[in-house]
């Protein structure tokens, strides 16, 4: 058995190498090895949605994507979307204006589907913002509010009026 | 998780000879197999990935037929305005299927080697015996909670569901699965899948080493007016608790059916063609109640445990459903 790999990897534009076991998947390499926390485990087993990340653009899950096969992809997550002088990305901002959250725990990964959501161009109703951010649970039940920061955040980024 | 090999596929070959080797399975999307290694039901000593691998994720949509690599992503194929075009059922099962995430990281190589969601098979620690991780050990489904567990195909050993729809309408259009193995070779879809019969463990025409490199769809006239309808327990992100996948062609009078394609998902231990259905229905007048009295032989045959009596009421339904959704009368 090889005991430890040795990767090359990427997050939020910074380059980072690590020795790690072949079993450590995306999630723990970002929260244990790299203290990026803010990408969180729920349920580890690719149900909840919480550790939702972008590799090269799309939205994954972390939990069930090893290390390994993210060396030369480009990983963003939630700590990547705020602008260096701390400015918000316009989801976070939405997230906070609407209360889109209880205990805040599901929203890092709410936030990094919803942007990928935007971009892909599936907020045209409220059914349709359901049904692509059906991969993303939140116990607290704060979905209401969560529908309506995606709509509002989508008709800002998209230059229109809400 | 048992520790493993972790090895980077640089072409087919490689990636063959790599997996060629005892307790090897090949990852691509990870979501079933990493899922399974977490939960100890996969036990592998090496993975062969082969995500990195270069011209297994095209769609060709030419006359006669659709080509649809192995790596190709669920949601790129979902998304695929030809496929939308051409084959709707394609693009209705894929993303109807698992949910965002799950779809931009699944293949449709691994989709199709997607494994049972039954939870006793998912709980080696809980209930060690399952005669799909060890045949002859028993099976804790045949007297546990089995609303979700099959009515069709199911044998003494094993009623543990085909949980995917992709391979659904698979089925039902008569694709094949391109293999490559010593020597490339092509297998149904209807005959890639096994019944469990005495050996549950055995799921698949594959051979160790073996790899699914693509899919070929012929295109039809009922390709073209094709659906897939899922019914479940809640809106969205669920598997099937049943769908159909379907397509009708009809004769130049508009009305009488030419040609009729059916298959099921979550109601059989494997993708089920209703063939009965259709020869039922060919030749016929497209009507209401022909084609509810006919959708009720989709279920011939079907054997009910204490909790899943209900997939053989709402089965039948759902395929009327949907052959009247692409019939125009729902």
């Amino acid at each position: 058995m090889a005991d430890r790999l040795n990767l090359h990897l990427s997050f939020n534009g910074g380059r980072i190498e690590l020795d790690l076991d072949p079993r450590t998947t995306l999630l723990d390499a970002l929260r244990e090895h790299t203290l990026l926390t803010g990408t969180k485990k729920g349920c580890d087993q690719g149900q909840c949605g919480a550790c939702t990340v972008h590799v090269d653009g799309l939205r994954v899950l972390s939990c069930l994507t090893l290390a390994a096969q993210v060396e030369s992809r480009e990983v963003t997550t939630i700590e990547g979307l705020t602008q260096p002088d701390g400015t918000l990305h316009a989801v976070q901002a939405a997230f906070v204006e609407f209360d889109a959250f209880q205990c805040g725990y599901c929203t890092p990964g709410q936030i990094m589907s919803a942007v990928a959501c935007i971009r892909e161009g599936h907020t045209g109703s409220d059914e349709d913002i359901r049904e692509y951010m059906s991969g993303n649970l939140c116990r607290c039940g704060a979905y209401p509010h969560i529908v309506t920061a995606v709509r509002t955040a989508a008709a800002r980024l998209q230059g229109s009026k809400v | 998780m048992k520790a493993f090999d972790y090895v980077r596929a640089t072409d087919v070959a490689h990636a063959r000879q790599q997996a060629g080797q005892p307790d090897t399975r090949f990852l691509a999307g990870g979501t079933t197999l990493l899922d399974l290694m977490k939960c100890s039901v996969e036990r592998p000593s090496r993975l062969v990935d082969v995500t990195h691998l270069q011209g297994l994720s095209e769609i060709d949509v030419a006359s006669g037929q659709i080509d649809i690599g192995a790596l190709a992503k669920m949601s790129q194929v979902a998304a695929d305005v030809r496929i939308q075009q051409h084959a709707p059922v394609i693009s209705e099962a894929l993303w109807r299927a698992a949910s965002p995430q799950l779809r931009n990281m699944a293949s449709i190589g691994g989709n199709l080697m997607q494994r049972t969601r039954c939870t006793y098979f998912r709980d080696p620690a809980a209930y060690p015996q399952c005669n799909k991780r060890a045949p002859g050990s028993g099976c804790a489904a045949l007297e546990g909670i089995n609303r979700n567990h099959a009515v069709l195909g199911t044998s003494p050993d094993c009623i543990a569901i085909y949980p995917g729809d992709l391979a659904i309408a698979l089925v039902a259009f008569d694709a094949t699965i391109l293999i490559a193995g010593a020597t490339q070779r092509q297998v149904l879809a209807d005959d890639f899948y096994r019944l469990p019969g005495t050996r549950p463990d055995i799921e698949h025409d594959l051979a160790p080493g073996e790899m699914i490199v693509g899919i070929q769809i012929p295109q039809s006239a009922s390709l073209e007016r094709s659906h897939y309808l899922k019914v479940r327990d809640r809106a969205s992100y669920e598997f099937a608790a049943a769908s159909a996948a379907v397509g009708i062609e009809l004769e130049k009078d508009g009305r009488t059916l030419k040609a009729v394609r059916i298959a099921m998902g979550g109601v059989g231990t494997k993708p089920w063609r209703a063939r009965a259905v259709e020869q039922a229905l060919v030749g016929k007048v497209f009507d209401e109640d022909v084609i509810r009295k006919a959708s009720t032989l989709a279920v011939e045959g079907a054997q009910a445990r204490e909790h899943n009596g209900f997939k053989i009421t709402l089965a039948p339904r759902v395929v009327a459903r949907a052959l009247m959704t692409v019939g125009g009368l729902a």
